[in-house]
C-alpha cells in the first residue's frame, strides 16, 4: 500500500487533490481511498487530506499516521504544522515553493533525504499563469506523478477532465503538463 | 458498474435507484452531501417522477415524510447528530404508524460539548424508537443496505435507518459498483402500502388509543420487527443472486473458525479491525471479529451462534452509555449471559477519535492476557482527566471543563491528524 499525505489550507483544493488522486490511481485499475482530516473548513486554516492506493481492496481507516509520501501545498505551514510527522525513510516529500530548501530552513533538517525524493515545484506561479487563480493542487499532482511514477500524468490529465470542465479544465491541463515536465527536469538534475 | 466515488454521492445514487416518490431534508448541518446529490437529480430531471421538499428543520423533515409515505409514496430523508435528535418525537411517530420510510443516518457525536465528528451515539439514543437499525462497514454496504431497505421496511410496513460512518465513509472516496436500473427494479418491487390516505377511500392514520388496545399496538410493532430477523438473511440472499455479492445480513463473521478471542464492532471500524485480526492471525494469534449489521431488532440468535465458541469478546463501541458503560456491549452481555464467556466493553473512538490499528493490536493483546477492566476508555488521556480532577479537588469554582481541557491542551488547528 502507498500512502500520501496532503498538507495544505482551506480553499487550495486539498480534499480536492487526494480525491482526484483517487481518481487517477482507479483509472488505472488500482483500489484508491481518498479522504479529508475530518473538521470544520475554513478558508486559510490548516487542511490534511490523505489517499491510500493499493493492488486490493483497502479496509483500514485510520488516518494516515507513517505516509509514504507527503505533498506540501502551503510552505507557510512547514513551521506551524507538524508536516514531516511519520514520513517513512527515504519517503517522498513535494513542496509548493518558489523557494529553495535553505531558503525554508529546511537544508539542514534534511541533509540525509535523498536529493530526488525532496523536490520542490512553484506550483502557485503555474497556476497563476496557466489557471488564472492561484490553485496549486493539480499542478502539484502532476508533479507527484513524475516524481514517484506511481500514477501517469495521462490518469491525471483523466481525472482533470472528469472534475473539471471548459477553461478551468483546459487551464489545470496545461499546468499539469507542465508542472510534470518540470519535476521531471528537476529529478534528471538530482540524479546528476 | 464501478466508480471511484465519495460515499454520500454513492448512497444518493442508490437510493435514486430505489425511485423515491418524496425526499425531503433540511439542508443545513449536520446534512450530508447524500441530500445535496438527490436535490440535484430531481432538479435536473435525473430522479422523476419525485418531488424534492426543503423544510424548515429536521423535525419538519421527517413530519413530511410521514405524511408523504401514509400517502403511499416512497419517502426518503437523511440526518445526523443534532438533527435526529431535534426528529425525535417523529421518529418514534414514524414507526409508531408503521411507515416504511428510510433514512440514513451519518453518524456523529451528540454535543455537548459541540463535536461534528464521527460516533455512534446519536443512531444509539433512538435505538428504541421502533426503527429498523443497520450499520454499514463500508460505501458499498452502505450502498447495498438502502436498497434492502426499502424492500425490508415495504415488506414490513417499519421504517428503516441505514447507520453509516459520518466523515469516515460518508467522506470517503472509494471503490463502489453501482447496480443498474434494471437490478434494483428486478429487486425492489413498487411499493405496496397497507394503509394510505386517500380521498377516494377516506380513512384516518394516527388514532388516540388508550389502555384497551396500547399495548397490543405496541407488541405487534415488537412482533413485527422480529420478523424481520427472519427476512434479512432472505433478502440478502436474494440481493446476492441478482447483484452478485454478498451484502446486508444480520452479522458477519470474520476469521472466526477456532478463535479464542472474538472482537464485535459496528461499523467502519471493522474494516481496521480486520488488518489487524490478519497481522494477529500471521503471527499465530487466536482471534477473529464479528461484525454487527442489524442492531435492531438484535440478532440474539445469530450472535449466539458465532460467538459461542469463544473464551472471550471484545466489544468495541463508539458510544456510551454515561453510568453503565457500554450499549452494543450490554446487549451482546444480555445475549451471552447462559454462556462461559468474559466480555469485555471498550469505549472507542468518540467524538472521532482516530481509532488506530497500533491501539487495537494492544488492546487485543491485553484481552489475550484477560489484562482488561470489564470497562476500558482506549486511548482515554488520563493525564489530562487528572489534570481536571485535580482542580476540581482543588476549588469549587473549577469552571467550565470543555474549556479547560481544550486549554490543557493547547488545541491548534489539523493537529488531529
Amino acid at each position: 500500500m502507498f500512502q500520501v499525505r496532503i498538507h495544505g489550507r482551506g480553499g487550495q483544493g486539498v480534499v480536492t487533490a487526494a480525491e482526484m488522486l483517487a481518481l487517477a490511481a482507479f483509472d488505472e485499475g488500482r483500489y484508491a481511498q481518498a479522504f479529508p482530516s475530518f473538521g470544520s473548513e475554513r478558508t486559510g486554516a490548516p487542511v490534511v487530506a490523505f489517499c491510500r492506493i493499493d493492488d486490493k481492496p483497502i479496509r483500514v481507516r485510520e488516518p494516515i499516521v507513517t505516509p509514504d509520501a507527503l505533498i506540501i501545498q502551503d510552505a507557510t505551514l512547514l513551521h506551524q504544522v507538524d508536516c514531516f510527522g511519520g514520513l517513512k525513510p527515504e519517503g517522498h516529500i513535494l513542496i509548493n515553493t518558489g523557494k529553495s530548501l535553505a531558503e525554508l530552513g529546511l537544508e539542514e533538517y534534511l541533509a540525509a533525504h535523498p536529493r530526488e525524493r525532496v523536490l520542490t515545484l512553484n506550483a502557485t506561479e503555474i497556476a497563476l499563469r496557466r489557471l488564472g487563480r492561484p490553485l496549486p493542487n493539480v499542478p502539484l499532482l502532476a508533479g507527484f506523478a513524475a516524481m514517484t511514477g506511481l500514477i501517469r500524468l495521462e490518469a491525471v490529465e483523466k481525472a482533470i477532465a472528469e472534475r473539471f470542465a471548459g477553461k478551468v479544465a483546459a487551464g489545470n491541463l496545461a499546468a499539469a503538463r507542465e508542472a510534470y515536465s518540470r519535476i521531471l527536469s528537476s529529478l534528471e538534475r538530482a540524479h546528476v | 458498474m464501478f466508480e471511484q466515488i465519495e460515499g454520500s454521492r454513492a448512497v444518493a445514487k442508490a437510493v435514486a435507484l430505489c425511485r423515491p416518490e418524496v425526499v425531503c431534508a433540511y439542508p443545513i448541518s449536520p446534512q450530508t452531501h447524500i441530500v445535496e446529490a438527490l436535490a440535484e437529480m430531481v432538479s435536473s430531471g435525473v430522479l422523476s417522477p419525485c418531488e424534492f421538499i426543503n423544510v424548515e428543520s429536521e423535525f419538519a423533515a421527517l413530519s413530511v415524510a410521514i405524511g408523504a409515505s401514509a400517502t403511499g409514496a416512497r419517502s426518503y430523508t437523511a440526518t445526523a447528530s443534532q438533527g435526529l435528535l431535534y426528529m425525535a418525537e417523529a421518529v418514534f411517530n414514524a414507526a409508531g404508524l408503521g411507515l416504511p420510510i428510510v433514512m440514513t443516518v451519518a453518524n456523529r457525536a451528540l454535543g455537548a460539548p459541540i463535536n461534528i465528528w464521527n460516533d455512534h451515539s446519536d443512531a444509539m439514543a433512538l435505538r428504541d424508537a421502533g426503527w429498523i437499525q443497520l450499520f454499514a462497514e463500508d460505501n458499498q454496504e452502505a450502498v447495498d443496505l438502502h436498497i434492502q431497505a426499502f424492500r425490508l421496511g415495504e415488506e414490513l410496513s417499519l421504517p428503516v435507518m441505514v447507520c453509516m460512518d459520518g466523515f469516515i465513509l460518508t467522506h470517503a472516496v472509494e471503490r463502489v459498483d453501482l447496480p443498474t436500473q434494471a437490478q434494483v427494479d428486478a429487486y425492489l418491487p413498487p411499493y405496496s402500502p397497507r394503509q394510505v390516505l386517500d380521498p377516494a377511500e377516506p380513512v384516518s392514520i394516527g388514532a388516540m388509543v388508550g389502555p384497551e388496545a396500547f399495548m397490543e399496538v405496541k407488541y405487534l410493532a415488537h412482533a413485527k420487527q422480529m420478523e424481520a430477523l427472519r427476512l434479512i438473511p432472505q433478502y440478502a440472499e436474494e440481493f446476492r443472486a441478482i447483484f452478485g455479492r454478498p451484502s446486508g445480513g444480520l452479522a458477519h463473521a470474520y476469521r472466526t473458525e477456532e478463535a479464542s478471542t472474538i472482537v464485535v464492532a459496528m461499523g467502519s471500524v471493522m474494516g481496521t479491525i480486520k488488518d489487524v485480526i490478519d497481522e494477529m492471525r500471521e503471527a499465530g494469534h487466536a482471534i477473529g471479529a464479528l461484525g454487527i449489521t442489524l442492531f435492531r431488532p438484535f440478532p440474539t440468535a445469530a450472535i449466539v451462534a458465532a460467538l459461542r465458541g469463544a473464551r472471550r469478546v471484545v466489544v468495541l463501541e463508539k458510544s456510551l452509555a454515561v453510568g453503565l458503560g457500554g450499549i452494543l456491549a450490554t446487549n451482546v452481555r444480555m445475549a451471552l449471559a447462559a454462556l462461559p464467556i468474559d466480555v469485555y466493553t471498550v469505549i472507542a473512538g468518540l467524538g472521532g477519535r482516530a481509532i488506530t490499528k497500533r491501539s487495537l493490536h494492544a488492546l487485543f493483546r491485553r484481552a489475550e492476557k484477560n489484562d482488561l477492566d470489564s470497562l476500558t476508555f482506549l486511548d482515554l488521556d488520563e493525564r489530562l482527566v487528572a489534570r481536571q480532577l485535580a482542580r476540581e479537588k482543588e476549588r469549587r469554582k473549577s469552571g467550565p471543563v470543555a474549556e479547560n481541557l481544550l486549554r490543557d491542551v493547547g488545541v491548534i488547528a489539523a493537529r488531529n491528524y
